[in-house]
């Protein structure tokens, strides 16, 4: 299944004269758990409401499913969408939104959504205004799921979740990921929390896109080199993201693979993804992005500085 | 959580068929029971006591109204019923305004309020879709609870234009009429559910819809409706009790003199017939005065229903259609 599961070209958003998103081009392949990261206002949910149709594009194009429009029929019958704050009908009851998002959509796996409720302990007749945060949002997620979408679009779920919720909430996205192979695309400005479960990450940072990629090529592209403070300044090798400096030392953020030779009085180590994507968000002018060929070349190819 | 159900694999069908429409029945009668169990309540209770009063009415007129003019009809059928018809009448007036804020405004500010529209508006069945079957389920439930109720009504009314004491005509019985109350209630409907659209929030859309829908029934009633025919034109002094009046004048010599209103009759009429004790009319006749009267007859009642019922399910339809084109192109 070698399709894009969201591909953007181009895609641009304005909301009066500012730009919630532009100049987007993304390609994120199917099957992975892609954690799309930004601070508050970066663009997320407009890029997840560019997705499923619910705005329209200012500039460009975005679609889904391998080359569906986003928001026609055919998109949405493959995707399952849920909304930031898990927005349900308060005065149903869980039963009764489980009958309801039946009769909206042409699939739907009734017996799956009614054994998943009892394992999560959620009353059928219980208004779903009356559950907690967390069984609403598992509510939510097993109405995306009982659709067998191909994929689910998770926009800041965890948010409103407590520890133990949010613990059950990831396991419940990633077995559906894991053993029936849904492409999941998250959002949240918290990257800890994706961290150790996404495989894909995109940045958004003011409404542009800076890093996209797999996280391991990512990981694997980029390395911290530690030395003296004094010396950051003077560094000439490969092209580095962002300088951190910690008293005598500075910390360099450089794209390199492992195999490079480490200059002369500084010492290499692997990069975190949380590293990694602070260092990014802390220099807007630079991006990690695919190259020309996009979704099939996971290797970075462009750096500007 | 451990043991966690996973749907089977879905299989992916080359045609799509879409969602048959029929599944909205359920989907809407769920979410909008509560509004129309209200309505049916409301309009239930009003026709219980329509039924109850009317079988009295129907009672006195029988009894003292032949003839109509009759003392004993004045004091047992208008006199003890009048100002009951009258009120039932006012409060009918504000059915479809009610119906239009508290059914149609909701249905889509609601859903724009408390975001769950980004819940139905991504599920397969395709949102322009799902707008389209509600709208039309409810628009349909609506209308026809009020035809329904504008006979019953209509029933209720009879005794009032045997006895003479209204006419069908009169301003504040046409929108209640077979064919009009159901298209105002229509047309109420829809202009809260654009309301509801365009404003996005419960509270003033449902303000809004009462104020768009008071100053179109005003509008209609106080200068649309008396031109849907051309007035007929009569010098006649006296016109079948049906017709509805649209104006008098005066004429002399060809010219016109004055209306049949205003401070030009009086002081004309003071002028000519000083010591005078008879009409006005009676007066200006003659010194050579022509009274003309143009009406419209009781026999257009029928005529006009459909007249105003045409435009305003018309206007209804292009309410509902631009609504769902807004959901449809809706930008968020």
């Amino acid at each position: 299944m070698n399709i894009n599961i969201v591909e953007a070209s181009g895609l641009g958003k304005r909301y009066g004269s500012t730009w919630a998103l532009r100049e987007c081009s993304l390609a994120v392949p199917a099957g992975h758990v892609t954690a799309l990261v930004g601070p508050n206002g970066a663009g997320k949910t407009t890029l997840l409401n560019l997705a499923v149709g619910l705005a329209a594009p200012t500039a460009g194009a975005v679609t889904v499913l391998g080359g569906r429009a986003a928001g026609s029929p055919a998109a949405l019958d493959g995707i399952a969408f849920v909304a930031q704050d898990t927005p349900l009908y308060k005065n149903l009851s869980a039963a009764d939104m489980l009958h309801l998002t039946a009769n909206l959509n042409r699939r739907f796996d009734r017996a799956y959504a009614g054994a998943r409720l009892a394992e999560l302990g959620i009353p059928p007749k219980r208004k779903a205004g009356k559950l907690s945060g967390g069984q609403q949002a598992q509510l939510a997620l097993t109405l995306a799921l009982a659709r067998r979408p191909r994929l689910l679009l998770l926009d800041e779920p965890m948010a409103m979740l407590d520890p133990v919720a949010r613990h059950d909430f990831m396991a419940t996205v990633l077995t559906a990921a894991a053993e029936d192979g849904v492409s999941v695309l998250l959002s949240s400005h918290v990257l800890a929390e994706l961290e150790r479960v996404a495989d894909y990450l995109i940045l958004l940072s003011r409404g542009r896109v800076q890093v996209a990629g797999e996280v391991d090529d990512l990981l694997a592209s980029h390395r911290v080199l530690t030395g003296p403070a004094a010396g950051a300044d003077r560094y000439t090798g490969r092209p580095v993201v962002h300088v951190r400096r910690g008293g005598a030392q500075a910390h360099l953020l450089v794209r390199s693979g492992a195999d490079d030779p480490v200059p002369p009085g500084w010492e290499a180590h692997p990069v975190g993804l949380e590293e990694l994507a602070m260092a990014y968000l802390r220099e807007p002018g630079a991006a990690a992005l695919p190259g020309p060929a996009r979704g099939r070349n996971p290797e970075p190819t462009e750096v500007t500085r | 959580m451990t043991a966690l159900t996973m749907p089977t694999r879905p299989r992916h069908d080359a045609s799509l068929r879409p969602v048959p429409w029929r599944r909205m029945a359920w989907v809407t009668w769920r979410q909008h029971r509560a509004a129309l169990a209200g309505l049916g309540a409301l309009l239930g209770a009003f026709a219980v006591y329509l039924w109850l009063t009317g079988l009295q009415m129907y009672h006195a007129e029988a009894v003292y109204c032949h003839p109509a003019s009759s003392l004993a009809c004045a004091v047992n059928f208008t006199g003890r019923y009048g100002i009951t018809g009258n009120i039932v009448s006012i409060f009918l007036q504000a059915v479809p305004a009610l119906i239009g804020a508290f059914v149609g405004a909701p249905v889509l500010a609601r859903e724009l309020e408390t975001g769950t529209f980004r819940f139905a508006w991504t599920q397969g069945f395709g949102r322009w879709r799902w707008a389209l079957a509600k709208l039309v389920l409810l628009a349909v439930a609506v209308a026809a609870a009020a035809g329904a109720f504008s006979v019953l009504y209509s029933w209720f009314n009879q005794p009032f234009f045997a006895a003479g004491y209204t006419i069908p005509f009169s301003t504040r019985l046409f929108d209640l009429g077979e064919v009009a109350f159901p298209a105002w209630t229509l047309a109420a409907f829809a202009i809260g559910v654009l309301a509801g659209m365009l404003i996005r929030r419960v509270v003033p859309a449902i303000a809004a819809t009462l104020a768009v829908y008071a100053g179109l029934g005003a509008a209609t009633g106080l200068w649309l409706r008396q031109h849907y025919m051309t007035p007929l034109l009569t010098t006649k002094l006296n016109l079948p009790s049906s017709a509805w009046y649209v104006s008098q004048w005066y004429t002399k010599g060809g010219q016109y003199a004055f209306g049949a209103r205003g401070s030009g009759i009086v002081n004309a009429v003071t002028q000519l017939c000083p010591s005078f004790n008879g009409s006005p009319t009676q007066c200006l006749s003659s010194h050579g005065y022509t009274q003309w009267t143009s009406y419209q007859p009781g026999s257009r009642f029928w005529p006009f229903q459909w007249i105003e019922g045409g435009w305003l399910l018309a206007l209804s339809v292009l309410l509902i259609a631009a609504t769902v084109w807004l959901i449809r192109r809706r930008a968020t």
